[in-house]
């Protein structure tokens, strides 16, 4: 009944890694759980965003998800993107230092990664290059550290199960 | 609280709206730049009622973690906890029996009316028309009874669980359900004769907050706030979930992309809803509500992404596992977070008592833009 993963998703999904495949000869592309999936540097990421978002094969318009996962040696950006043209996916992921995490904003791109790249700067402390207007959003402007991040510690307010 | 009055160099006045104001319908702060009555810059100060759901979810167990997110939009908890079920789901690969996953649907289109309704009546309210929130009340409150019954809850109904829903349904549901239906169909009519065919509302939402197609896939707009743009983003439609494949119904769209577009999508959506419900509601298969799991869940390594509709548009939940027994990260890409960040774009250069009405359409639940 409930398709793991349904026929026309994976035909859409190879057909978007060939094409991608031939254009990115340089970057890592590989499907993942659901989407195509292309590993990243960071310093090369406004280009190929210039190319994903305004390439007419591809035309990925919509920012649907930006986040990141602190893996402790290194942090990684994720970067959501769909196409309300043609209706196919596929996820960005950068590789940050952990000592000092930067990367270029998506602003210029897409307008709703203002708010996203503002709370990634507040809970997890990545510094958005370029960003018009980077302050912290959920939490107070003297807040000391980043929660989201694994070696946050905080004595009085976490819970621990 | 008393607070100076700011002004910028340019002589405009900067005042606080919330976070304890009614029409924010929860503990939202808006910071506003007045020149006279008209907005020149709106800044959202959110985080009053930030729980750091997803930090929490990460010492939480797959079967625990769920129950959080019925508080983030606590009007759509049920279509939450089915997202976060279909990612461990997906991780673990199982098969949902037919019963619970038509059961999962029925309950999430009574959540959405429930959800709708309350917008209605409180949006209406917001606007000067006390009335309307008793008439949206009176139905709600039979689906509010009815999920007494079934979870044992009127608010955060915490049903889905991996695998199915907590337990089989109770055997006046379909009763009760079919009643509520024709209640609704029998009072739709007033809600349009109260509200929609007002001129003063029709005046105070036509050609307010216009938000183009193009802006409102840039901000991310999603739900019924983008589908008054035209923009076509009803996750049942393309990329259906549950048995949304099989159902009959229409995704509504709208293209002026004002805030009475916006009303009249939520008012048909509402109808859909009613028609799905009416088409499943004779129709639940027989045999097991829940999949036999193990009693302690552990999903492989890797990433899981799950999309949903909620009541107010697209819910994304993006799951990182490491093998363990409880989520590595986790992160909600709520709906109400990237609709308010279109709201500046939407508001500037109208004056300020329209900002209540493009709130309203909007459908902000605090909680679900905070997490």
């Amino acid at each position: 009944m409930s398709k793991l993963k349904a026929p026309w998703q994976k035909m859409e999904n190879d057909a978007l890694l060939n094409s991608l495949q031939t254009s990115f000869p340089d970057a890592a592309c590989a499907i993942g759980s659901d989407w195509p999936e292309i590993d990243i540097d960071g310093s090369d990421l406004l280009t190929l965003i210039q190319k994903l978002r305004y390439d007419e094969q591809w035309t990925f318009d919509y920012l649907f998800c930006e986040t990141c996962v602190d893996w402790k040696t290194h942090f990684t950006m994720v970067y959501h993107l769909s196409s309300t043209k043609h209706r196919h996916s596929v996820v960005l992921k950068a590789k940050l230092d952990h000592d000092k995490p930067q990367i270029e904003s998506l602003v210029g791109f897409y307008k709703t990664a203002d708010m996203l790249e503002r709370e990634v700067y507040d809970l997890m402390g990545i510094e958005f290059l370029n960003h018009p207007d980077l302050r912290r959003l959920l939490l107070t402007e003297d807040w000391v550290g980043y929660p989201l991040r694994k070696d946050y510690e905080d004595p009085i307010n976490m819970i621990r199960l | 609280m008393h607070q100076e009055i700011k002004t910028t160099p340019s002589g405009d006045m900067v005042i606080n709206v919330g976070p304890q104001h009614p029409s924010t319908h929860g503990v939202l702060h808006l910071l506003i730049t007045l020149n006279g009555e008209t907005i020149v810059n709106l800044d959202p100060n959110i985080g009053y009622i930030h729980r750091s759901i997803e930090k929490m979810c990460e010492s939480l167990s797959y079967r625990q973690f769920i129950y959080t997110t019925s508080r983030m939009d606590y009007l759509s908890s049920h279509m939450n906890n089915h997202a976060c079920a279909l990612t461990v789901e997906k991780g673990l690969q199982i098969e949902v029996p037919e019963r619970a996953e038509v059961i999962r649907v029925i309950i999430s289109e009574l959540t959405r009316l429930a959800s709708h309704q309350l917008w209605w009546g409180s949006m209406a309210m917001d606007l000067g028309a006390l009335s309307p929130f008793f008439y949206a009340f009176r139905e709600r409150e039979m689906i509010t009874d009815i999920m007494e019954e079934t979870c044992g809850a009127r608010l955060t109904m915490n049903y889905v669980v991996p695998g199915g829903v907590m337990m089989d349904l109770h055997p006046d549901f379909q009763k009760k359900v079919k009643a509520f239906i024709v209640q609704f169909k029998s009072k739709i009519g007033e809600y349009h004769d109260l509200v929609t065919g007002n001129i003063i509302f029709q005046n105070r939402t036509k050609g307010i907050g216009m938000l183009s197609k193009e802006d409102a896939i840039s901000y991310g707009v999603t739900g019924p706030a983008a589908r008054g743009s035209g923009l076509s983003c009803d996750i049942r439609k393309l990329y259906p979930y549950a048995t949304y494949q099989k159902l009959q119904f229409n995704e509504i769209l709208e293209t002026a992309g004002d805030s009475f577009a916006r009303y009249m999508v939520r008012m048909r959506e509402m109808e859909e809803s009613v028609s799905i419900i009416e088409q499943l509601i004779d129709n639940i298969p027989e045999g097991e509500f829940q999949a036999k799991t193990k009693a302690v869940l552990k999903l492989p390594k890797g990433e899981f992404y799950t999309r949903i509709e909620t009541a107010r548009g697209e819910l994304g939940v993006y799951l990182v596992s490491e093998g363990g027994t409880t989520p590595y990260r986790i992160k909600f890409r709520s709906p109400g977070f990237s609709n308010l960040s279109a709201l500046n774009h939407m508001i500037k250069g109208h004056k300020m008592g329209d900002l209540v009405a493009v709130m309203g359409t909007l459908d902000l639940v605090i909680p679900d833009i905070d997490r």
